[in-house]
């Protein structure tokens, strides 16, 4: 027809030709016109010359012309505001017709156009259309005033939009309502802190008739939206739960998942022994089966959620294993998904199917499919011990395949297999020696490698083996390099007599050749071991090590929280938080899943609720590239001296390297040092012997996180007051866990025993996450360390000063009750780290009454030695401006509980005095964070 | 929301494009194209992210659709609406084409004009649609009309239009299924279920509320406590059928079938689909396949198998397709088979034999000899299921409708008068046999 035309025009003889049609006094004619316009538009050609002719032609009776001029306008409108204002009127008129399709598109569009002198003449307009007496005008302007705010926030706050809005919650019109719903969400995703949403129960309550009646859109919106709100007790969170449990029936996936989302949330408040609890459960299977039968892209938004889902309540789909089996045409993206849902319900009484499908899999074409099939099989074996041998003997029967990329992956399991079950398969590796030739890629290699070293005293010929690999010691990756040294390291202390030379040469390859400073320092870490105590290198390089955990790849609980409230959402896609990658202000409010009930009251109740998902210690991860540094002596898990959790294995190098020297060394020195491993090496002034004191220097110089301040103990309970016990002790963050560390000294004549710990209340939630750990008896004059992870999931109430802290600490003998307080920085996190817009823009946004200055007194550093200084306590500098001589450093960081605080710090060279302005939602932590700041940068 | 919606052809050029956030700029349009149309390799994922933005793509025969977000959008309801947005283009122009979109450029942009607005869907139920956006302008229209129009549109009953008038009321419902069937060499069933829909056609005049029923056995159950007749229990215990799961389409009212377990309803009018379920107990096979494969030396196999339908004798299956997969060194292939035609298909490394009609309680055998060619491959042949398709009159989950009654208070015709058709059609989904 005339389109394929249409779409082929070009030249700008044509804007000619067109101005010329739009001008025509025909009908017909000027329609074609247009048509044409929109069509370069939509191709995107420049047709914005022909503004004044198109809108020209916006007055008309002909509804289909009108639109198609709207179109233009919203296009163009931005470019030519002076122009556009000539729309206006036609606009303000149709606000006033009679048809109400005719009031609504008119209000729609002027929405969309985004030119500052029209946006005031819609004001009226749409005051009038959030009350006409046409449902269809109403949902359309309600719409309207999330545009508005879009554009300029302050003036919908201003002419009282944000109310007329509210009460359109109470709509008699169920799409209206829904309409309303999806508004508000969108602007109080802008204003985190304020209480725009309000939601109470007659609001909920509303929202919930509205959902029966509405399209499945707006049911999407309104589940969303309660997805939100935390209900007031148990009670409350089951009678929502029974009125949007019937929409798990619904034939739109979306409003399947939404309905989940709502589900997954309020069930955490649900007693587990509530007969109801049971019955959600059992409801909630089927429907998420279901998801699997939708189009394939549904299905991979489904198994993404499912595979969260799982994670945090195993128990819904442990019987539906086969649904997740895949099929011959599920597009890779689906097969993917399925297999590492498959392993995560992998269990005792479903592996036997699970293994014959991975093996079937691991035929398959796509290649990094198969990968993952192989990868699987291990995976079954670690976490089945029953399976164990089968896995093996079908990796066995897969490397028999000799493809390549299938032998090298079943290699790298094998390696897990073996940490896992030590002393039970090392038959095999003969077999895995013969394929030494055809590993080409690192990973492969670095497991061969690491088998070879481990299991040397076996393997005749190892020397000759890791000799081979020496060869191109600067040609492999440093993922090989780290593995290779370890493991001539461990052959030489299996067989020192033929190796020394062997040893030597890495020795100084690592060492002298590399730039590498991880391998450079690992090799002399190494160096100065085996040349002090050789006995000592032999302890902690051939350590037994500890077992590897059966769960891999489980995502980090405070972080699998977050994403269970936002299941159905881009983020349960990603598996990233929301802040990971949307901009501006909208994704910076974490989600958490409400505490359950009952478990307020009592601290000692890790297993209720939330608090357990995660008070649990974060489950051991199989090592990946990332935290090699942690493999370094082989500890990468607890050492044996700390009673304190592991830092989770994600956190990277810097965190490994942390590791190493607060742990590791700690344990490598062993019982004769006492104190528990500080997190900073400068702060070691207990004298050790020469040879270690060395290492300690070469260790504070290479890859420490600046300046990590811990306050030094101090006395909190006094032995007079509790019968002969001391209590001393220090708040420390590390690697982002909060641990309470403490001396307990028993000054009283007779044993002490049977120690427990509970805090009271307190403003940020702190609660022991897991039991004080004194497991042995205190006999008098003895003294012992105790370090006690903390959570920040326990119940709140302000307290005053807001860093105080009420404990109460049981022992046989009594119970004694101390208070305490904490340095704020504990509760600084991780990824404190605003981005620069963000930054600003939420500078702007806090309202100036809630800044408050502070000075700092007699401060001698300079701006970059504090901002390092800071940045260890997770005080993040975002930027730095001079202005004359002045130093001002804008800071950001994060409380645990999501409240931002953001600081301006202002340095003058040869003044002593800082400046300090802390601008944050919530005022009340200022002065605690100043302390601090005060607190830091004095130490 | 969504921030913008653009639609390609198969060389990447935009045939549409609807931007409805500002934080969505023009060089998005070109992004997509580069990164994923452009791009060699098959699509590893539905949602792609391009600089920060959001890409939620399907594709239709040759044409992308693209939705594109820069927000934590949900993610399903994107995917729903790319859907729906296709079903309303197919419900207005027909097949989802090049040219038809060229053709029908205006009509989409009204559309995405209508039922995305600031990226939040709208209400997109054709029936609705097609009253007032009908690219003949609604000059002509009285008042009554127009907010005839907009209460449906934004009304509780979204998917239908007031004043609908049939000489002749009528109904069709099909209860289509899909059973599959994954059956070891022995005859074990390793997995088996049924997936099903019931599809209503309705030319029904007003508002009729209807209400439908089938032999859930929770219903079963329930009435046969209430009659407190044990007869009528078993019997009907007998003919119930469990169902796992099922979906409803907007119509039904879900909160009803949660509490009353019953599906009542007022249908929109022409086609649509009522519900989905999924069965898997006591699901009847309609057919066995019971293989034989003998390894004579290295160079031969010889294959039997066997086809048992497992239906009632006065009824006729259609299409009925065996799929013996062959070894890749196949050089030649010997059939014999005692009913319809059976060919080895080389490029398909099978063979296919297919039997137009079958009645129930009676098999069939096929034997081919497979010669082969010696190679040095050391991998043994892997042995691919026998799969199989046909098509019978009956559904296998044992689903039966039970009633479906029509209700329409207002106009004079009752229940009685309405016309009702029930079909039910029993498809292959996967159905397999290893051997």
């Amino acid at each position: 027809m005339m389109c394929d035309f249409l779409f082929s025009l070009v030249c700008t003889g044509e804007i000619f030709e067109l101005k010329a049609e739009l001008n025509s006094d025909k009908k017909e004619k000027k329609k074609e016109a247009v048509k044409k316009v929109i069509a370069s538009m939509t191709v995107g050609k420049d047709v914005s010359a022909l503004f004044p002719d198109v809108v020209n032609c916006m007055q008309t009776d002909n509804l289909e012309l009108k639109k198609l001029v709207y179109l233009y306008l919203m296009n163009y409108a931005k470019s030519q505001p002076d122009m556009a204002i000539m729309a206006v009127n036609t606009f303000v008129k149709d606000c006033e017709d009679p048809n109400p399709l005719i009031r609504a598109l008119a209000v729609r569009t002027m929405g969309c156009i985004r030119v500052d002198k029209i946006t005031e003449y819609l004001c009226e307009p749409l005051r009038k259309c959030l009350k006409d007496e046409d449902p269809y005008v109403r949902k359309t302007a309600a719409v309207c005033v999330a545009k508005l705010h879009d554009i300029n926030a302050q003036l919908v706050e201003d002419q009282g939009f944000l109310d007329t809005l509210k009460d359109l919650i109470s709509d008699s019109n169920p799409m209206v309502v829904a309409n309303a719903v999806a508004a508000l969400s969108e602007i109080a995703e802008s204003h985190p802190n304020s209480n725009l949403l309000d939601l109470n129960p007659q609001t909920i309550n509303k929202l919930l008739t509205a959902l029966n009646e509405c399209t499945e859109w707006g049911q999407i919106f309104i589940l969303d939206c309660l997805a939100n709100y935390t209900p007031r007790d148990d009670r409350e969170s089951q009678s929502i739960c029974e009125r949007v449990t019937p929409r798990l029936s619904h034939a739109n996936s979306a409003v399947v998942l939404s309905a989940v989302k709502v589900l997954m949330k309020f069930m955490e408040m649900l007693p587990k022994d509530l007969d109801y609890y049971g019955t959600l459960l059992k409801k909630l299977a089927p429907p998420l089966v279901t998801l699997l039968s939708a189009e394939p892209e549904l299905q991979y938004v489904a198994l993404r959620n499912i595979n969260l889902i799982v994670q945090r309540r195993p128990e819904i789909l442990k019987h539906e294993m086969k649904v997740f089996f895949v099929k011959y045409n599920d597009p890779i993206y689906v097969k993917l998904e399925k297999l590492d849902i498959m392993i995560r319900l992998a269990s005792q009484a479903n592996i036997a199917q699970v293994l014959a499908e991975l093996k079937e899999y691991a035929t398959e074409v796509d290649v990094d499919f198969v990968r993952k099939a192989v990868r699987a099989i291990g995976r079954c074996a670690i976490k089945v011990e029953q399976s164990a041998e089968r896995c093996v003997s079908t990796l066995l029967d897969l490397i028999q395949t000799k493809v390549n990329y299938v032998v090298q992956e079943a290699i790298v399991v094998i390696k897990d297999i073996f940490r896992k079950y030590p002393n039970k398969y090392e038959s095999v590796i003969a077999t895995l020696c013969e394929n030494l030739d055809s590993l080409d890629e690192p990973e492969a290699r670095a497991a061969m490698i690491w088998i070879v070293g481990e299991y040397a005293e076996r393997i005749d010929n190892a020397d000759e083996l890791l000799e081979s690999f020496l060869e191109g010691f600067h040609d492999e990756s440093t993922q090989v390099q780290l593995q290779l040294l370890t493991a001539i390291v461990k052959l030489f202390l299996k067989k020192p007599t033929e190796t020394q030379e062997l040893v030597q040469q890495v020795l100084s390859l690592a060492t002298q050749d590399s730039d590498n400073p991880d391998l450079r320092d690992r090799g002399y870490i190494y160096w100065r071991l085996l040349s002090t105590d050789p006995v000592a290198a032999k302890e902690v390089v051939l350590a037994e090590k500890p077992l590897i955990s059966e769960e891999t790849d489980l995502i980090e609980p405070t972080l699998l929280e977050e994403l269970i409230c936002h299941i159905g959402t881009l983020a349960s896609v990603y598996h990233k938080p929301p802040s990971a990658f949307v901009e501006g202000s909208r994704g910076v409010q974490h989600k958490r899943l409400p505490g359950s009930a009952g478990s307020g009251e009592s601290v000692e109740s890790p297993d209720t609720g939330s608090a357990a998902g995660v008070s649990e210690a974060p489950p051991a991860v199989i090592p990946s590239q990332g935290d090699l540094l942690g493999d370094l002596l082989n500890l990468d898990l607890t050492p044996p001296t700390t009673t304190g959790p592991p830092p989770p294995a994600s956190s990277g190098m810097q965190m490994g390297a942390m590791d190493l020297l607060g742990g590791g060394l700690d344990s490598l020195m062993g019982t004769g040092f006492g104190a528990p491993p500080a997190a900073m090496p400068a702060s070691f002034n207990v004298p050790v012997s020469g040879g270690l004191d060395d290492l300690f220097d070469l260790g504070g110089g290479v890859g420490m996180p600046m300046g990590v301040f811990n306050p030094p103990k101090t006395v909190w309970l006094p032995a007079m007051k509790a019968k002969g016990l001391e209590i001393s002790g220090t708040f420390v963050r590390r690697a982002g866990v909060i641990q309470m560390e403490m001396t307990l000294t028993n000054k009283a004549m007779s044993v002490m025993t049977d120690f427990a710990i509970q805090f009271n209340r307190n403003s940020f939630g702190l609660a022991p996450a897991g039991p004080l750990q004194v497991l042995t008896p205190l006999s008098p004059n003895q003294s012992i360390e105790a370090a006690l992870p903390l959570s920040t999931v326990g119940p709140v109430m302000k307290m005053e000063p807001l860093n105080n802290l009420q404990v109460a600490v049981k022992n046989n003998i009594d119970v004694f009750y101390f208070s305490c307080q904490y340095p704020i920085s504990m509760l600084f996190a991780e990824d404190g780290k605003m981005e620069r817009q963000v930054f600003l823009a939420t500078w702007k946004d806090i309202p100036n009454d809630n800044e408050s200055q502070f000075q700092i007194k007699d401060c001698h550093l300079n701006s970059d030695a504090a901002s390092n200084k800071l940045q260890g306590s997770n005080i993040f500098t975002i930027a730095k401006r001079t202005v004359e001589g002045q130093d001002m450093l804008y800071q950001s960081m994060k409380l645990t509980n999501g409240i931002w605080v953001l600081a301006e710090l202002r340095v003058q060279a040869g003044n002593p005095n800082y400046t300090i302005s802390l601008k944050c939602r919530a005022p009340e932590v200022s002065q605690c964070v100043f302390q601090n700041y005060e607190m830091v940068l004095k130490n | 929301m969504i921030g913008g919606l653009f639609i390609y052809n198969h060389k990447g050029e935009v045939l549409i494009s609807r931007v409805y956030r500002d934080d969505i700029g023009r060089n998005a349009v070109d992004a997509f194209r580069v990164n994923v149309i452009h791009a060699r390799q098959q699509v590893r994922s539905p949602v792609t992210n391009i600089a920060r933005t959001s890409f939620f793509h399907v594709k239709r025969s040759n044409i992308w659709l693209a939705a594109v977000t820069k927000q934590n959008v949900n993610a399903a309801m994107v995917f729903e609406f790319l859907y729906k947005m296709c079903d309303v283009m197919t419900a207005y122009f027909g097949k989802i084409s090049e040219e038809n979109i060229k053709n029908n450029f205006v009509l989409i942009y009204e559309l995405l004009d209508e039922i995305l607005d600031f990226g939040y869907p709208q209400n997109s139920e054709t029936g609705a649609l097609k009253t007032f956006i009908t690219q003949q302008g609604i000059k002509g229209q009285t008042k009554e009309e127009q907010s005839q129009i907009t209460s449906q549109v934004t009304g509780q009953i979204g998917w239908r239009r007031e004043g609908i008038k049939y000489r002749r009321n009528e109904l069709f419902l099909d209860v289509l299924e899909s059973v599959n069937l994954l059956m070891s060499p022995q005859g074990q069933v390793l997995s088996a279920h049924v997936s099903g829909r019931v599809v209503m056609k309705s030319y029904l005049s007003g508002m009729p509320e209807c209400k439908f029923g089938m032999n859930d056995k929770i219903v079963i159950d329930k009435q046969g406590k209430g009659a407190a007749s044990d007869d009528a229990g078993k019997s009907s215990g007998k003919q119930s059928i469990a169902i796992d799961d099922c979906t409803f389409h907007q119509c039904v009212r879900l909160s009803k079938f949660d509490s009353e377990r019953s599906i009542s309803f007022i249908p929109p009018d022409g086609e649509y689909e009522l519900m989905r379920y999924r069965t898997t107990k006591d699901i009847i096979l309609p057919f066995r396949v019971i293989p034989l494969v003998r390894e004579v030396g290295r160079t031969k196999l010889e294959v039997k198998v066997v086809i048992k339908s497992n239906f009632k004798p006065s009824l006729l299956a259609q299409k009925i397709e065996v799929r013996i997969p062959t070894p890749l060194n196949t050089s030649g292939v010997q059939v014999i088979c005692m009913k319809g035609k059976a060919k080895y298909k080389a490029s398909e490394n099978a063979i296919v034999w297919k039997i137009k009609r079958m009645a129930g309680m009676k098999e069939s055998q096929i034997s081919a000899e497979i010669e082969l060619l010696p190679t040095n491959d050391k991998k043994k042949w892997a042995r691919p299921p026998i799969s199989m398709n046909f098509e019978v009159p009956f559904a296998p989950s044992g689903l039966k409708v039970r009633y479906l009654k029509v209700f329409e208070s207002k106009l004079n015709y009752s229940d009685h008068d309405v016309i009702k058709w029930v079909r039910y059609i029993g498809r292959s989904g996967i159905y397999e046999t290893r051997c």
